[in-house]
């Protein structure tokens, strides 16, 4: 999905239709995301943007997740099972966005976060914003299709848009794309996650446990060993050990 | 012989019992709202930082506080340091009942607490939090078999005894194992907030300055908890053990220190410590907790006295809780805005939970044979 901000009226249909799609409620704060908005549109610097899920192409929410319960789809959407979650809210610690959000007042709570109208998407239509968007400032495509068109747009329109596709490849990349005419960390967009994607930094320390553990039992199974048989031989020398009269455990005997 | 056990419970009067009892049903009552009414009905927590005292303090601190369990089994054990063996059980104890409370805290923190049987059939080796959640489920079981001698004694159950025995030295390779990788992993849990976290505290070797800060609090907690339980239960106090243990707790600090010591002066440059930000504040002063002990010890080392080593381990103790909030809490404010304090909810519900722990730490030494029965037959030390 493209969504170009200079094209952006900040008519906050999109966010309406997201809301009665999604059931979430008519919230009357529209501020910033929330359990009640998947998407805002806000104003900052002269411009109209909105705020949602990025899609990531490695999403850092479904590496974190103990439970799996977000999942990329082939077509891009990061969906979320609200009946794995047991809501340890680890994936919004870790979502370098800063997307998801959850449902405070409830006693069953469930993350809240916009998951690319997946079944509209699965069936082969489009997303509710970009559907209802009367300037297609929201437009839904193939990924490398939409990257093609924003990066002629730049082109074309140097003096408009500042030389940047985000979430082409920041935090590795993202299926939801944007253009803007003002620099993107003026609207708060994080411009520092560079493009490798997050998970592989907890990866590369998982992925050795398996040596770990076997590195480390048998070093200690090893130096038990040694140890013992040298304490052993030691009291075979020195007749019996007194320790035999203690109550305690028979760790070494 | 049998009265030894008895303390506080039984010679001092029942002044006590009020305020517990008012703990208690003040703590029934906020059980009741956090269940009923959700998160937001009794904790600070937002959308902004949506971890807070409870994950900070009950989760990690409790795990790293629990750390006495593994590195003093090791040392009897593996080691082969028989005559701390009169510690091991009261460690070991209060090991398994401060990872019962991290699970208990962490009942309270999960959004849906009904599901935390969900990792074990629900799998995602990609997530750090679901290898802790494996490790310190793995781990609760090992703690429960190396404490069960104490309940089987007790029962006369002597046949599963023996074969309890008999593992008990794959157990504690086990629990070694099972802890080096969660307490090292609770620091690879914050490797993937690299923008969220104050660069003070973001570096790759969190898993390795989480694991060392473990160890060395680990010997801190049990030469706290000697002390605390000779003055509740009158026990002997087994100096020349707790000065040893003091020893190991040293080398453990400077270890951490010179990794963390050599990790800032790469990274950050100790010039670039001091900006007066809160952050830099609680640095510092995490620093000061680490450093202190072992000026007291170096200070001391001839005339080291029991005083000294308590306080030190005092420190480290701090330093490591300050350690885990630092990570947790106050090195993420900025990143959510400084938009939390906890509420005196989320502090009384800790505060709550430490004294249920108490009360059956306890009534477990009231009841069972958790310290050694001649407790004045101490070995002279080499
Ligand atoms: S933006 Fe955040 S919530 Fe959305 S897919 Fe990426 S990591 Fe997950
Ligand atoms: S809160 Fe739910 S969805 Fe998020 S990481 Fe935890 S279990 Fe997964």
């Amino acid at each position: 999905m493209l969504i170009d901000f200079t094209e952006c009226i900040g008519c906050g249909e999109c966010v309406k239709a997201c809301q009665k799609q999604n059931k979430l409620g008519d919230n009357p704060s529209k501020d910033d995301l929330s359990s009640h908005n998947y998407t805002v549109v806000l104003k900052q610097e002269g411009i109209n943007y909105r705020k949602l899920c990025m899609h990531c192409q490695e999403p850092t929410c479904a590496s974190v997740c103990p439970v799996g319960a977000f999942t990329k789809t082939a077509l891009g959407p990061v969906i979320y099972d609200a009946d794995k979650c047991m809501g340890c809210r680890y994936c919004m610690m870790a979502c370098p966005f800063g997307v998801p959000r959850y449902q405070w007042d409830s006693a069953v709570p469930v993350i809240a976060k916009c998951i690319f109208c997946n079944e509209r998407v699965a069936a082969g239509g489009e997303t509710a914003c970009s559907w209802v968007c009367p300037m297609g400032a929201t437009r839904m495509g193939r990924r490398s299709d939409l990257l093609e068109i924003a990066r002629g747009r730049v082109e074309r329109h140097p003096d408009k848009y500042v030389n940047y596709i985000y979430g082409e490849t920041d935090a590795g990349g993202t299926s939801i794309l944007m253009l803007s005419s003002v620099p993107f960390d003026k609207l708060g967009f994080p411009m520092d996650l560079g493009a490798q994607p997050l998970p592989s930094l907890t990866w590369s320390v998982l992925s050795k446990i398996p040596s770990i553990v076997v590195t480390g039992g048998v070093l200690l199974g090893g130096l038990t060993w040694i140890i013992n048989r040298r304490i052993q031989l030691d009291s075979g020398a020195l007749v019996d050990p007194e320790d035999s009269s203690r109550p305690g455990k028979g760790g070494a005997k | 012989m049998k009265s030894l056990h008895r303390g506080i419970i039984e010679e001092k009067p029942l002044y006590w019992i009020p305020p517990v009892a008012l703990v208690i049903l003040l703590g029934l009552f906020l059980t009741f709202k956090r269940y009923f009414y959700g998160l937001g009905s009794v904790t600070a927590l937002n959308d902004y930082q949506p971890w807070g005292l409870w994950v900070g303090f009950d989760v990690l601190c409790g795990v790293a506080l629990a750390a006495g369990g593994f590195v003093l089994t090791g040392i009897v054990h593996l080691l082969n340091f028989e005559r701390y063996k009169s510690v091991v059980r009261p460690t070991v104890l209060s090991a398994f009942l401060g990872y019962i409370l991290v699970s208990v805290g962490l009942l309270y923190d999960l959004g849906k607490p009904w599901n935390i049987w969900h990792p074990l059939v629900m799998w995602n080796p990609h997530s750090v939090m679901f290898e802790v959640a494996w490790c310190v489920m793995l781990y609760s079981t090992v703690l429960a078999l190396e404490f069960s001698p104490v309940v089987l004694e007790k029962l006369g159950s002597w046949r599963i005894l023996r074969i309890v025995r008999a593992l008990t030295l794959p157990m504690v390779i086990t629990g070694i194992l099972l802890s080096t990788l969660h307490q090292s992993s609770l620091g690879t849990v914050f490797l993937i907030v690299p923008k969220k976290l104050h660069h003070l505290w973001y570096t790759n070797l969190l898993p390795v300055h989480f694991f060392l800060s473990a160890v060395s609090v680990g010997f801190a907690m049990v030469i706290l908890e000697s002390f605390v339980s000779h003055h509740l239960f009158k026990k002997s106090l087994e100096t020349n053990v707790l000065l040893d243990l003091g020893q190991f707790m040293v080398v453990a600090l400077m270890l951490m220190l010179i990794v963390r010591i050599q990790d800032v002066s790469f990274k950050i440059g100790w010039k670039n410590v001091y900006d007066g930000t809160i952050e830099s504040w609680a640095f510092m002063t995490e620093m000061a907790c680490f450093v202190l002990p072992l000026l007291l010890v170096f200070i001391y080392r001839n005339r080291m006295k029991m005083g000294i080593i308590v306080l030190s381990a005092a420190f480290t103790m701090a330093g490591v809780v300050l350690n885990r909030l630092n990570v947790s809490i106050i090195g993420m404010a900025r990143s959510g805005g400084f938009r939390y304090f906890p509420s005196w909810e989320e502090f009384f519900l800790s505060f709550f939970l430490v004294t249920m722990g108490v009360l059956v730490f306890i009534l477990c030494v009231k009841f069972l044979p958790i310290f050694p029965e001649e407790p004045a037959e101490e070995k002279p030390a080499e």
